[in-house]
């Protein structure tokens, strides 16, 4: 049995263990890949301390938080010219569309742990209704969410209740808005088109032309 | 044993001495700005330290000088954009930042790199290492008033930039990786090269080990001093180095090399039990030998094949979310790629490992003396770049 077999098989009885012993709204299980669960937003703290106490999630990774909102400012660059520059994108734009574990709302909080000992990982997401943006925090679980947290409540604009210092990080003190979030416009693509819109490459054993013509899938084997 | 009259009156005169100093120098409540612009800090890191006469109370890191907003950036450039960006997030080993990007977005196409590009990327990712991590071991030195180690330090990194430049082109930001293989192959002549190369470092690790650890005013500065338990540096997230010399027995490329070729080497994962500034370097320390282990085996096992496996000319990933994380030179450094199957991708969380373990400085500070601040700060290992991003 390898090394990947091993935690591949602790990885599904943690998934069978997890979905038995919490009440997930989602979750989703890659076998050699990794680990998802989404819980409800009171939950949020008792599943860390269930995963620290009970499977050995040591180790805190990284919290962040997802803004499913399509942009409204055109930002895949598929089109030939920036569409901040020459109008408005003309097709709609797609549906709020969410990932791995599903989801309801716009803002979505996930954070990640890490069993050291079994080396597999969990990634626990939870929803945000968007007339309130606020969770409990982590910090009484993990210590580390600390910074994260501060993090994310510049970035995105979420409160965590219960935050001893609750300011900003890496912002200065007056800045206005949340960078993170989706309707907040990158301004240096305001003022100019952007350069770097064609970008291909010319690959080994290929000439310029064809890579120039290359489109998707130009010579997948 | 009683106290004679005379005693008594000398204590009490020392006591009122002791006072009218304070009271002069007025050193309790004391605050003191350590940064943003100081040789310790690595960059800008701006500590801010209340002190009661040399013991600190709170130290307070403030960060931000140097956010530079890669997240956001990210969301606007093309995958092979992007890694343009993330090579200046740990500037020391900007290899090392591009690889576990490049594997996440491999996971989400299903691409898999041919044998020799993995093999040519595990050895160009442990360059990086040996890149960074030297420069700390020589620095950590001037931080307890040794200018000598640091020059050697320079002196022998160049040469491991020599071989990164002349295999990528560039000497700190190579932008070498690509999906689905590397962009070019090795030159002529470089493996021999290379081992030379290693020959240096493995005599500046022999050096170092001599002039810096077995020094007495190195040890004295630095054993018993910044002790973190192993409990405390997990719940913090600290990685790498930092973490293993809290006794963690857990290194990525052992535990989960996911398409770089470290079982295909021996080598062994270094522990110290301390947890102090000096288990610190002396972790490196053998972490740098044993990476010139590593590189020996691997530059003399480089199977033949193409360096690029069929991949389309304009990369759109499809939807799909992807994390990977890797043993970088500063700790675990991972890369959330969030896409909704186009150009760009739709979220990318930068999970970089000196945040982390900077994180710890609040809780760590607390009480030690004010010119171990320095030397903690030093050993605990941190890019500005890599906290910043």
């Amino acid at each position: 049995m390898t090394t990947d077999e091993r935690v591949d098989t602790t990885r599904a009885a943690v998934f069978d263990a997890l979905t038995s012993e919490l009440e997930l709204a989602g979750s989703h299980l890659a076998l050699g890949d990794d680990l998802w669960i989404r819980v409800s937003r009171d939950a949020w703290v008792d599943t860390f301390k269930h995963l620290r106490d009970k499977h050995g999630c040591k180790w805190f990774d990284f919290l962040s938080a997802i803004d499913w909102m399509p942009s409204p400012f055109g930002r895949s660059m598929d089109s030939e010219v920036d569409t901040i520059v020459h109008g408005k994108d003309s097709k709609e734009p797609d549906a709020m569309a969410t990932g791995v574990a599903g989801g309801e709302t716009r803002f979505q909080l996930l954070a990640r742990v890490y069993n050291v000992v079994e080396h597999w990982g969990v990634t626990v997401k939870a929803d945000l209704p968007d007339d309130d943006l606020s969770i409990a925090t982590l910090i009484p679980v993990f210590a580390g969410a600390n910074w994260h947290e501060r993090e994310a409540m510049e970035m995105f604009g979420i409160e965590f209740v219960g935050h001893p210092n609750p300011r900003k990080l890496y912002l200065p003190g007056a800045f206005e808005g949340f960078p993170l979030r989706k309707d907040f416009p990158l301004l240096a693509r305001m003022v100019k088109p952007w350069p770097g819109i064609v970008d291909v490459e010319q690959m080994p054993g290929e000439t310029e032309e064809e890579a120039e013509a290359g489109t998707e899938g130009g010579d997948a084997a | 044993m009683t106290m004679t009259e005379r005693e008594q009156l000398r204590y009490i005169a020392a006591q009122a001495a002791d006072a009218r100093v304070n009271l002069e120098l007025e050193t309790e409540g004391m605050t003191l700005n350590i940064g943003p612009q100081h040789p310790a800090t690595h960059g800008t890191l701006r500590v801010l330290v209340k002190l009661d006469g040399e013991q600190v109370v709170a130290a307070e890191p403030i960060m931000g000088y140097m956010h530079r907003g890669y997240e956001k950036l990210s969301e606007m450039r093309t995958y092979p954009q992007v890694t343009t960006l993330i090579n200046r997030i740990d500037w020391l080993g900007s290899f090392a930042n591009e690889v576990p990007f490049i594997l996440a977005a491999e996971k989400l196409m299903d691409v898999e790199a041919p044998p020799r590009a993995q093999h040519i990327r595990t050895i160009l990712f442990e360059l990086a290492r040996i890149a960074n991590v030297v420069l700390f071991l020589g620095d950590m030195a001037v931080q307890v008033g040794a200018i000598t180690p640091v020059f050697f330090a320079f002196r022998d990194r160049e040469h491991i930039l020599n071989m990164i430049e002349s295999a990528t082109g560039g000497r700190f930001h190579p932008n070498f990786d690509r999906i689905g293989g590397i962009k070019d192959d090795l030159p002529k002549g470089w493996i021999e090269e290379t081992r030379g190369a290693l020959k240096r470092i493995e005599a500046f690790c022999d050096e170092m080990e001599t002039l810096v650890l077995g020094n007495e005013i190195f040890q004295t500065r630095t054993r018993g001093i910044g002790v973190i338990p192993s409990d405390v540096a997990l719940q913090y997230g600290m990685s790498g180095a930092n973490l293993r010399a809290t006794g963690v027995d857990w290194d990525l490329r052992r535990d989960a090399p996911c398409g770089l070729v470290y079982d295909k080497v021996d080598w062994k994962v270094w522990t110290h039990p301390d947890g102090d500034s000096f288990a610190r370097y002396w972790v490196r320390l053998q972490e740098t030998r044993e990476a010139c282990k590593i590189l020996d085996q691997l530059l003399g096992t480089i199977p033949a094949g193409p360096i690029m496996a069929k991949v389309p000319r304009i990369i759109k990933v499809p939807a799909g979310e992807a994390y990977v994380e890797t043993e970088n030179p500063l700790g675990a450094m991972g890369y959330y790629i969030v896409s909704k199957g186009e150009l760009v991708p739709f979220r990318l969380k930068i999970r970089s490992a000196s945040f982390s373990n900077i994180s710890v400085t609040p809780w760590l500070l607390r009480g030690v003396y004010l010119p171990d601040v320095i030397t903690i700060l030093a050993s605990l290992y941190f890019i500005l770049g890599d906290i910043d991003r």
